[in-house]
């Protein structure tokens, strides 16, 4: 291993004095930079999180106006560029209101089960004994339905409704996500500079705050990006069965379900709200691998 | 004879071992099993011994970082842990430990200068004076603070990233520094470097080390007294001229006579053990060290030796049965070993 | 070794418990009072109290999930509000239904994933890998009941090949072997199949890739084996994980297979799910659940166990 990096010999030729080093962050920018996918599929993202948040502006017209003349019309209608839907509400509309609903609604769960599920982990890593064994049996028991029925099951009782969805969701991703954060907890509370944190006399807090958990964050939150994708795909489902978000909202899942029956009158535009759902679940996978890559993280 | 700063009593520590059905506990791993010992202030007390006799265990024990089972260990004159004594903490301010593994040892998140400063930041001091002491240590352990204090673990060489773990212990300003094969892992000529550091920084802050290590050469040279750990057990303590030209022990001598020596003179002999290093689970009945040994008797499988002086300066003690007039030892009137 | 399998066995039992007693709480926490299930609304007083103490209502919950339970472990699941049957025979005919859809699905799975997952691991970095992985990346992405119901646009719509909906002429009840009852499956299997060919293929090229860096294929090349002999080798190292990733994946099919049963109106017990959702018919909500679930727990215990037999390395204390 070199004892200096380039940079600074080449700049204690020129007389200079380095005091700074490439931290890790910027390295992983560096990677990120090489990697042409993974930015290609973050600038996606980013367009459909930008149009979601300036939907106003940018849609045609308004999602709930409907137009029984219209119905159904086929993509490429004048003034209705991506079709009309079964109550000839325009498609193009639907499509990017849509995305607010579907993003939040899957994205939330996965931010929240983060933070309870993060802290429930980093607990049962850190303090071990009976209360790891007490946390995590809790969570195998819920590890013990595969998660598209738990969350069936979980919103069937709560009822119809995005809030429902979302706590449906939040309580199918706390497990996961505890599970990866008490692992790599557990691994890094045994390192040699965790026991010669406590040998200089720091409190526990003080202890996780400055060494556990810069070095947790990383794997859980690489962990946490691949779950929203399949929080995407679950969300829009709930939505399909109908058990999230009801009609005449404009959702991608919803919109799946209401346009089903429409497959064979117009089968083009009953197809395309998944498009949408397919396009921005593939474009966080993508995302999260490429992220994993440029960090180096094995999970 | 100097003030004591360190005694250890009757410590031991065991692990259990789960198995079975209900994940019950089956049987332990004798670790420690009740030694003592005192260390002189501004002393190196070496400890020696193969690989899973517990040298580690008591480097840990000693510091807290495991609880012992039973014993006491007194610092300064004062038990730790006790009410009537000092606390863990408090005794932590006065006795840091420098660990093998030298790049475990950092955080890989912070710079070095933060992982020096952490220790005096924790302890209530300022985070710039704190960060000016990390830098001052910096220079002491040899390495430029301009160059290094913002540099990650990763990007230091293991002689410096053990320099770094030196400058930490050092940061608290602590009386005692336990070194646990603290230059097991370095390259021989790093090593050398960093054991001239170690006795440059003992001399300049009046320190006591303790220094644990399986490499009989470097604990002969930097070391004043020795003591010889086997399965949990000291089986031999002494000044290190004395302990090392003249064991007592079977085990010392096995020890000595297998080290590699420059001196062409001084030739590798048979090492004189026979038969298989045993279980700690289950430790050989009386003196552990009697299934290797070439003189055990049957009052060895009886009776389990205790530390006896072996020369009358008292200077050097060895726990076996050969040295004590009193044992039923057949070679006891031989004064111990034969030469 | 035996302990740990008997360990393994005996943890089960609090895992279980804990299931169904989330199960029978789900039903509860649910707005809403069972009781209005049914009950019409506009029942007399006598009436209402008499089914209360037919249902059991009047007790209080722990002693109603304990009887819930002692019933379900003989395999009375009661009668469904909706339909009067008995929930298990709803049960039964849907499980089997159901398992004919997973076995389809995860044997295309494997055998695909194994396949694409051994071109890829064999063949990094070159294109077939980036195709392949790619292929496998756009498996876990794509929501299986929007292809679902793509296919049956394609298949059924527009070209009218293949049927859309149901299991066959005959009903939920009668499955048979023809070619009739293959030309529904087809689609619906296919639709299943893509989720664990997306993740047994990433699964297969990991395991590969990792196996082909260890020393020992080196050694075997060195010795001049044929590379169709040290494929063997790879074969058996990979088994193990490979065997352990598409048990896994058998469960979350059961589970899972719900939303593409709704888009192919398939009698499996995902439909049968939807139904009680909808209709808030309670015991065949719980029973369903409870099955399914049960069924995921006993595979994941076979897939541990089984993992700890075939393979010796890995650490279980």
């Amino acid at each position: 291993m070199s004892t200096l990096s380039t940079n600074s010999s080449k700049n204690l030729d020129a007389g200079q004095i380095i005091t700074d080093s490439p931290s890790y962050w910027s390295s992983v920018r560096s990677n990120l930079r090489n990697d042409p996918v993974t930015i290609a599929f973050a600038l996606i993202l980013l367009s459909l999180l930008l149009s979601a948040i300036f939907a106003d502006f940018l849609a045609p017209l308004d999602p709930y106006k409907t137009n029984m003349l219209k119905r159904l019309k086929p993509i490429g209608t004048e003034g209705f560029l991506l079709g009309a839907d079964e109550l000839g509400r325009d498609m193009l509309t639907r499509l990017i209101y849509g995305g607010r609903l579907s993003l939040l609604m899957g994205i939330s769960p996965v931010v929240a089960a983060l933070f309870i599920g993060g802290l429930l982990g980093l607990t049962a890593g850190f303090v071990g004994g009976k209360v790891n064994m007490s946390i995590m049996r809790v969570m195998d028991v819920f590890y013990a339905f595969p998660s598209v029925l738990l969350a069936i099951a979980i919103s069937g009782a709560l009822g119809a409704g995005i809030f429902n969805a979302i706590i449906s969701l939040t309580i199918v991703f706390i497990p996961p996500i505890a599970r990866v954060t008490e692992s790599v907890t557990t691994q890094i509370r045994a390192l040699d500079y965790v026991e010669a944190a406590r040998a200089s006399g720091a409190k526990s807090l003080t202890i996780i705050r400055v060494h556990i958990i810069s070095n947790v964050a990383g794997p859980v939150f690489v962990y946490s990006t691949s779950l929203i994708s399949v929080s995407i795909i679950l969300s829009s489902g709930l939505s399909f069965l109908g058990l999230g978000t009801e009609p005449p909202q404009p959702e991608w899942g919803l919109m799946l379900n209401t346009l089903r029956q429409s497959i064979y009158v117009n089968p083009w535009v009953a197809a395309l709200p998944g498009v949408m759902i397919f396009l921005t679940s593939l474009s966080f996978n993508m995302m999260s691998d490429g992220i994993r890559s440029a960090m180096d993280i094995k999970l | 004879m100097s003030e004591t700063i360190l005694e250890v009593q009757k410590l031991k520590k065991y692990f259990p071992i789960k198995g079975g059905i209900l994940n019950q506990t089956t049987a332990e791993v004798q670790a420690v099993d009740v030694i003592d010992f005192v260390v002189a202030k501004g002393e190196t007390l070496g400890i020696v011994g193969e690989s899973g006799c517990g040298k580690s265990t008591t480097a840990r024990l000693l510091m807290q970082l495991i609880k012992h089972d039973d014993g006491e260990i007194i610092f300064d004159g004062y038990a730790v842990g006790k009410s009537s004594g000092i606390t863990t903490r408090e005794m932590r301010k006065r006795m840091q430990m420098v660990f093998q593994d030298s790049y475990s040892s950092l955080n890989p998140r912070l710079p070095v200068e933060s992982s020096i400063a952490f220790g005096p930041i924790v302890h209530g001091v300022k985070k710039s004076a704190a960060q000016k002491k990390a830098r001052d240590l910096l220079i002491k352990v040899g390495l430029n603070p301009d160059l290094f204090s913002r540099r990650y673990p990763h990007e230091l060489s293991g002689g410096q990233r053990q320099r770094v773990n030196i400058a930490r212990a050092l940061a608290l300003e602590p009386e005692v520094l336990i070194l646990d094969e603290a230059v097991s892992a370095l390259d021989k000529s790093v090593e050398a470097q960093v054991l001239n550091l170690l006795m440059d920084l003992k001399a300049e802050f009046k320190l006591t080390f303790i220094f644990i290590s399986h490499d009989l050469n470097v604990v002969h040279y930097i070391s004043d007294r020795v003591l010889v750990m086997y399965l949990g057990r000291v089986v031999e303590i002494g000044d290190v001229s004395a302990v090392y030209n003249y064991p007592k022990h079977p085990y010392t001598r096995a020890l000595i006579s297998a080290m590699p020596s420059m001196d062409p003179k001084k030739r590798t002999e048979a090492v004189p053990l026979v038969g298989d290093p045993p279980n700690p689970i289950s430790p050989p009945s009386g003196c552990r060290f009697r299934t290797r040994c070439p003189f055990s008797e049957d009052i060895c499988a009886i009776k389990e030796p205790i530390l006896i002086y072996t020369d009358l300066k008292k200077r050097q003690s060895s726990a076996c049965h050969m040295g004590d007039p009193d044992s039923g030892h057949s070679r006891t009137n031989l004064n111990g070993l034969p030469e | 070794m035996v302990a740990y399998i008997i360990r393994r066995i005996l943890y089960v039992i609090p895992i279980a418990l804990g299931v169904s007693v989330i199960i029978f709480g789900l039903v509860h926490i649910a707005p809403g009072d069972p009781l209005n299930a049914v009950v019409p609304p506009d029942a007399p007083k006598e009436t209402v109290e008499l089914l209360i103490k037919a249902y059991g209502f009047d007790k209080p919950l722990p002693v109603q999930y304990l009887i819930w339970l002692g019933k379900a472990l003989e395999g009375d699941f009661g009668i469904s509000y909706a339909t009067g049957r008995t929930v298990s025979d709803a049960i039964a005919s849907g499980v089997v239904n159901t398992l004919i859809l997973a076995v389809g699905g995860i044997l295309i799975g494997t055998i695909m994933g194994c396949l694409i997952g051994a071109l890829a691991g064999y063949f990094q970095g070159s294109w077939v890998d980036k195709l392949a992985t790619g292929f496998a990346i756009a498996g876990v992405s794509v929501p299986h009941y929007w292809l679902g119901l793509v296919l049956v646009i394609i298949f059924s719509v527009e070209l009218n090949v293949l049927p859309a909906m149901g299991m066959g002429p005959g009903g939920s009840t009668s499955w048979a072997w023809n070619l009739e009852h293959f030309k529904h499956l087809i689609l619906p299997v296919i639709t299943l199949s893509v989720i664990p060919i997306g993740i047994i293929t990433r699964s297969v090229r990991a395991t590969i890739a990792e196996i082909l860096t260890m020393e020992f294929i080196q050694t075997l090349e060195a010795k001049g084996l044929r590379k169709s002999h040290i494929f063997t080798h790879v074969a058996k190292n990979a088994a193990p994980t490979v065997l352990a990733v598409s048990g896994l994946q058998v469960g979350y099919l059961l589970g899972g297979s719900i939303l593409v049963e709704t888009v192919f109106s398939w009698p499996g017990t995902g439909f049968l799910l939807n139904d009680a959702i909808f209709r808030r018919d309670i015991p065949l909500l719980q029973g369903v659940i409870l099955v399914l679930a049960m069924f995921f727990v006993v595979l994941n215990l076979i897939v541990d166990i089984a993992q700890s037999v075939i393979d010796p390395r890995m650490n279980r204390s």
